[in-house]
């Protein structure tokens, strides 16, 4: 009697320390990487004044309205103002593009814009520009919720974001799932393992010294797990960001964020 | 689920006990033979590696440098133990403090060797293995995380780590 009821306990505090496994976060436990912050940090990404990617969403702003290519035309001369004619755009990328039948990403969309009405050539990923009106952009849907469109021609995208998202790789053989769905709130060398929600993008991260897209930020989980990162706009990364969108949705925007 | 663990095929973990059997032709002193993936055959009996990969004990100071190193080892990443210079703490995994108490140095070996021997789901990753993987780095591809070497060495601290 005394053996089994000790087994049963030793059962129960294996069970208890051993947290939830394998699933996908239920809506409400859903928890913004800002919450696992440092007081610090968070301060930082509070105040507009000491956020360091203010920055890059001052330069945006004055690229919005900047003149360029053949057609010498600015975003602000086809959008007008951004504060009302962008508000809530990046909460619902990536989405799906009519003439390339794919999904792309706000930065892809901007880079569109260049090439279809402005006729100037794409900014080159992760350059300062294509950062800062992205930032700018996305500063616009500060505080809205992400909010992915149910369009069904994005469904085998999202699957196969998903399939990305649940395949272990690299030489660690990891999955993202297996960090940000079963072991989110642990330590990993000191730092906390975030759910890997992706809104707050473009953002500040301090060890980059620089604002990054998703993308550069995929790019540092992949070569993490010593797998071969994708080329930069590689459909791959697209499909992922997708998931990862989905997978927030709800969740509000803290674009320009900041993250350590 | 067709995640990158279920991976050795059938043929392979049927071969290695021929491949270990021609060993013992050999003169025990000399490294076990390379497989075709390059590494070393090794014999599972009793959910443990009795032997050592090369033939030879290990060294427990080298091997403390290996777990303690976040680059090579990567051990704290996921574990605690007995490190006070590590400035972090990790939770991911049980602590290795009196490991050397829980387990033989024939199942050490095969964990960190293996760990999906004994847990197909495990985060741990294997750290003698080239196959099966998925999109490793160009530069990594065909290289274990440690080479038989240093797993010895890391079995032989592991061994000492005792309560
Ligand atoms: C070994 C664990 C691990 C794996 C595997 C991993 N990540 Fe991460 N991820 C982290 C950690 C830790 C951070 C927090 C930043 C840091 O400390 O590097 C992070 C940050 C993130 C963030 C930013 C969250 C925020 O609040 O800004 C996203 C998004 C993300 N990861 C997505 C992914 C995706 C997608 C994959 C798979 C391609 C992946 N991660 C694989 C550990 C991991
Ligand atoms: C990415 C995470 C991760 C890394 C890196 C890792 N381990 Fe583990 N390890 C685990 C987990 C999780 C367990 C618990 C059992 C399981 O899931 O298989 C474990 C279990 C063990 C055990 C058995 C512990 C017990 O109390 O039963 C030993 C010994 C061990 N690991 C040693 C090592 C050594 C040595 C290294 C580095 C050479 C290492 N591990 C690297 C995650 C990791």
């Amino acid at each position: 009697m005394m053996r089994k009821a000790a087994i049963l306990a030793a059962m129960l505090v294996t069970a208890l320390a051993v947290p939830a496994l394998a699933g996908e976060i239920a809506p409400q436990d859903r928890k913004s990487g800002y919450t696992g912050m440092s007081a610090e940090n968070r301060a930082m990404q509070d105040d507009d004044t000491i956020n360091p990617a203010t920055l890059w969403v001052l330069d945006g702003e004055a690229l919005w309205s900047a003149k360029a290519g053949a057609a010498n035309q600015s975003c602000a001369g086809c959008h007008g103002d951004a504060a009302v004619s962008m508000k809530g755009v990046s909460a619902r990328y990536p989405a799906f593009d009519d003439a390339s039948r794919a999904p792309v990403d706000i930065e892809q969309r901007i880079n569109l814009c260049r090439t279809r009405h402005q006729n100037a050539t794409p900014l080159p990923p992760e350059s300062r520009d294509l950062v800062a009106l992205s930032a700018f952009i996305g500063r616009q849907s500060r505080g809205l919720p992400i909010a992915t469109p149910d369009d069904p021609r994005l469904k085998p995208f999202l699957a196969r974001g998903k399939a990305l998202y649940t395949q272990r790789q690299g030489q660690i053989n990891l999955s993202c799932a297996q960090c940000h769905d079963d072991n989110w709130g642990r330590n990993l060398a000191g730092n906390i393992v975030p759910q890997g929600h992706p809104n707050g993008y473009p953002l500040y991260r301090l060890e980059w010294q620089s604002v990054g897209t998703l993308q550069r930020r995929l790019r540092n989980c992949l070569t993490g797990i010593r797998a071969e990162p994708y080329a930069y706009n590689a459909p791959d990364y697209v499909a992922l960001e997708l998931y990862l969108r989905q997978r927030a949705a709800g969740m509000l925007v803290e674009t320009p964020a900041v993250r350590p | 689920m067709p995640t990158a663990c279920s991976t050795r095929s059938p043929a392979r973990r049927s071969a290695e006990p021929i491949a270990a059997a021609a060993l013992a032709v050999l003169t025990a002193a000399a490294a076990m033979p390379a497989r075709a993936d390059g590494l070393v055959a090794y014999r599972i009996v009793d959910a443990a590696i009795p032997a050592s990969l090369t033939g030879q004990p290990g060294d427990a100071t080298r091997g403390r440098a290996i777990v303690a190193n976040r680059q090579i080892g990567l051990c704290v990443l996921c574990h605690s133990g007995p490190f006070p210079e590590l400035r972090f703490h990790s939770d991911l995994a049980p602590d290795l403090t009196g490991i050397g108490n829980r387990m033989s140095e024939g199942e050490l070996r095969l964990r960190v060797v293996d760990a999906s021997h004994a847990n197909p789901q495990t985060i741990m990753p294997s750290y003698y293995r080239v196959d099966g993987l998925t999109r490793v780095t160009p530069a990594l591809r065909g290289k274990p995380l440690l080479d038989a070497g240093q797993i010895e060495d890391v079995v032989a601290y592991l061994k000492t780590l005792k309560e």
